[in-house]
């Protein structure tokens, strides 16, 4: 039995070893592989780090705190005071020291030329009271000081520097007839909120005209169970009419027909091209068999049967996918990992900063596609090879 | 002509190989077809027209800007018509189905938009009916919408006075483009019923295109309407509308730009892959073509049957993948609308015969060379 397998073992692996005879076509193949994968890699990379950035923007027990009605989208809503007082009223928003963990905050949009194009984009500028920082994770001044409260002082997410030009501690900006000064560079623990500009509301009050009011509420709960009972305070109490989204459902939404989309299109690119590298490895594994052919059925006369010869084929087919595939995704990985881009905010037209996430799932992901266009492109020769007519064979020339 | 036949003999001699490569080649094709019509989409400031400026709120598109500067616009010199618009954000039925939606000055946007064509009996009712809206031909049987559908749209940004998101319109016209380049994927209805049903927008706009007289002084024309309305309480920012769609589409299109590019030249690796499967091809019948030697052929005249043979299998292949992403592209656009203009442009289609001629010849030259070199009994004597 052992010697069988032995045996079986050898003849298995002897595509692979008389591999590079034919090393010309079984590097193409290899190639449109490793394109097929980087390419598809590309495009989910975006997606995962959209996700990143959007779902990972907030603990389970921040929340947001709009108007009824304004659809998700934070410069639609308006607080008046009155509002925002019975907001703060409710149970459940954590205590930091004596103060609550809640940020009354206005949402605006101010153009900066973006670094990659040179033209303008939209950046989102927040007006935050002093307890935003409580509300977001990870938030920190990496340099420079947060703003005086009273003054036109901004402070820069650590993203929106690296994406937008001039937004570097000391610049002055212009934005109407209002001039800004930039004194301090923040980070947020990877959130969107490091694609924003914030400022202290209450200077941005009345450059909007908003008087007293505000726009929405950004606050920390006690805990994420007290999400139920501060909805159910919020949706009782007749002075607010406001609805209460938690963050990770709240900029998750904001997201998802933009990650879906780029899904779908990675996948269809990925399909059309995976079909053209899939007809490349039959190619090559067709005409591997053909050179084989004396081989298989020297093998087959000597009274092996098919089956080790067909996976013999299928084993060549494999290895050459898979390290397409491992290329590929070295490819991906070397090249856009980490990479940072912005893109369009579909929900408030804004700017949202992210980078490129070649996740190991994707790796996985991409190496198993590999893998199929491997199956696939050496499944019909290797049947081939099982059927060869062994006389024939032995007599080709 | 005559050897027509004797190039689809050899195509067909191994029908198998011979068919997977040319799916391949169709494949990669269509790939670039579609890339293509995605290029398109977001280069569509070729749509803005020249004579077109835009005027925002000098901080940002978001920021709005009085209605009543309208007659202050039109009035200026060098100005020949305007009319102003504001985005409205809004989905219909789920936030998947996007496709912009703009309240415009009905009496005026055909004005400067001549492109949208519309019938003057639906134009006139469009314009007699508060409610009424226009929608592209495009949008319309995406939705299968016909003449007098109430059309319920959910905005993002503005809310009906009574606090109700949802804003009903009645179709009152269909507009096609002038030509395929025009967007038919929009809804437009009157700035009117936007104002007076949110009464915080009441004699508010986002932006005012405005047409200048002549192209050649639009910067003049530009700077002088800026100037007009410097230190009041809400200053403007005019651009030709070419840059101001430029700015818009590169803050989505950076994204885009790299995908575009990474299967750009993932379109050239697949090349690579076919090329080399139908030199391949041609190698392993190189005793064939010493056949037709040993029968008579010259040398050359063999060179150009490898070459005849790739080209049309290439030629074939490549121009039937091309018409699959014509047609692919007509069904319209893949994405929840984020594409607008969606079209392959003739000198796209023009480039990718081009593309699939240049594989016929790559792939052909070697073997070809070869084919032509080799003397007949070195051919014959070669499996």
């Amino acid at each position: 039995m052992g010697a069988f397998i032995a045996q079986f073992a050898v003849v298995a692996m002897l595509g692979v070893r008389t591999l590079p005879t034919r090393i010309g076509a079984s590097v193409m193949t290899l190639v449109g592989i490793a394109g097929v994968v980087a390419a598809l890699l590309v495009v989910l990379s975006i997606a995962s780090g959209l996700d990143e950035v959007m779902l990972n923007s907030g603990a389970r027990d921040a929340v947001v705190v709009m108007q009824a009605g304004s659809g998700g989208n934070e410069m639609a809503s308006t607080l008046e005071l009155p509002a925002t007082r019975a907001i703060l009223e409710a149970p459940g928003i954590r205590r930091q020291g004596e103060r609550l963990a809640a940020s009354a905050e206005m949402f605006v949009v101010v153009d900066v030329p973006k670094k990659s194009t040179g033209t303008d984009a939209h950046v989102p500028l927040r007006g935050v009271q002093a307890a935003a920082p409580f509300v977001r994770d990870g938030f920190r001044i990496v340099s420079g000081r947060s703003f005086e409260p009273g003054k036109n002082e901004l402070i820069v997410g650590s993203s929106a520097l690296r994406q937008y030009e001039d937004l570097e501690i000391g610049s002055v900006k212009k934005w109407g007839d209002v001039e800004w000064t930039v004194v301090g560079i923040f980070t947020a623990g990877g959130s969107v909120a490091e694609s924003e500009i914030w400022c202290d509301v209450h200077v941005l009050q009345p450059i909007y005209h908003q008087g007293s009011a505000f726009q929405t509420l950004h606050a920390r709960l006690a805990s994420a169970d007290a999400f139920a009972a501060f909805e159910e305070a919020l949706s009782t109490d007749v002075r607010t009419g406001v609805v209460v989204s938690r963050y990770s459902d709240y900029y998750g939404g904001q997201s998802t027909t933009l990650t879906a989309t780029l899904r779908s299109v990675g996948s269809i690119i990925a399909l059309l091209m995976g079909v053209c590298a899939g007809f490349g490895a039959l190619n090559t594994m067709y005409a591997a068999v053909a050179a084989r052919s004396r081989e298989i059925a020297t093998l087959r006369a000597l009274g092996f049967s098919a089956a080790p010869t067909v996976i013999s084929v299928l084993i060549e087919s494999l290895t050459l996918a898979g390290i397409g595939g491992l290329l590929g995704g070295a490819i991906a990985f070397v090249g856009f990992n980490g990479l940072e881009a912005s893109t369009m905010n579909w929900a408030t037209y804004t700017q949202v900063a992210f980078s490129f996430q070649v996740t190991p799932v994707l790796l996985a992901q991409g190496v198993f596609y590999a893998l199929t266009i491997g199956l696939v492109g050496g499944l019909f020769p290797a049947i081939r090879s099982a059927r060869l007519p062994i006389a024939t064979a032995l007599r080709e020339a | 002509m005559k050897f027509i036949p004797l190039l689809w003999s050899n195509l067909t001699g191994k029908k198998l190989r011979t068919a997977f490569t040319s799916l391949a080649v169709i494949f990669a094709f269509l790939l670039y077809g579609v890339l293509a019509a995605v290029e398109n989409a977001f280069s569509s400031v070729d749509l803005a027209g020249n004579d077109r400026l835009r005027m925002i709120h000098k901080v940002t598109v978001v920021e709005e800007l009085p209605v009543h500067y309208f007659d202050r616009i039109v009035a200026t010199q060098g100005v020949a018509s305007a009319t102003y618009a504001s985005w409205f954000g809004g989905e219909y039925q789920n936030a998947t189905n996007f496709f912009p939606q703009l309240a415009v000055h009905a009496e005026t946007y055909l004005d400067v938009y001549p492109e949208y064509l519309v019938d003057p009996e639906q134009y006139e009712r469009w314009i007699a009916t508060r409610t009424g809206a226009i929608a592209g031909r495009e949008l319309a049987e995406r939705f299968g919408w016909s003449i007098g559908d109430r059309i319920p749209i959910r905005s993002t940004i503005y809310d009906q006075a009574d606090g109700r998101d949802t804003w009903e319109f009645t179709l009152e016209g269909i507009f096609v483009g002038e030509d395929g380049v025009v967007d038919e994927s929009q809804l437009f209805f009157h700035h009117k019923y936007l104002e007076e049903t949110n009464p915080w927008t009441d004699g508010q706009t986002r932006w005012f295109v405005i047409k200048v007289e002549e192209s050649a002084s639009s910067v003049d024309v530009a700077e002088r309407l800026d100037a007009q309305f410097a230190n009041s309480g809400w200053e403007t920012k005019t651009s030709s509308e070419r840059a101001f769609l430029q700015s818009f589409i590169n803050q989505v299109g950076d994204t885009t730009a790299i995908i575009t590019s990474v299967v750009g030249v993932m379109f050239f690796v697949i090349l690579l892959v076919v090329g080399n499967a139908i030199a391949q091809s041609v190698r392993e019948r190189l005793s064939e073509f010493a056949v037709l030697k040993a029968l008579g052929f010259s040398d050359m005249s063999v060179g150009w049957l490898v070459l005849g043979e790739s080209s049309l299998l290439c030629g074939a292949s490549g121009a039937c993948g091309l018409v699959l992403a014509w047609l692919f592209v007509q069904v319209g656009d893949p994405t929840p609308g984020i594409l607008g203009v969606f079209h392959i442009a003739p000198n796209d289609m023009i480039a990718g015969l081009l593309w699939a001629f240049g594989l016929a010849v790559a792939s052909a030259c070697v073997p070809g060379v070869m084919a032509v070199r080799m003397s007949i009994t070195a051919g014959l004597g070669r499996n």
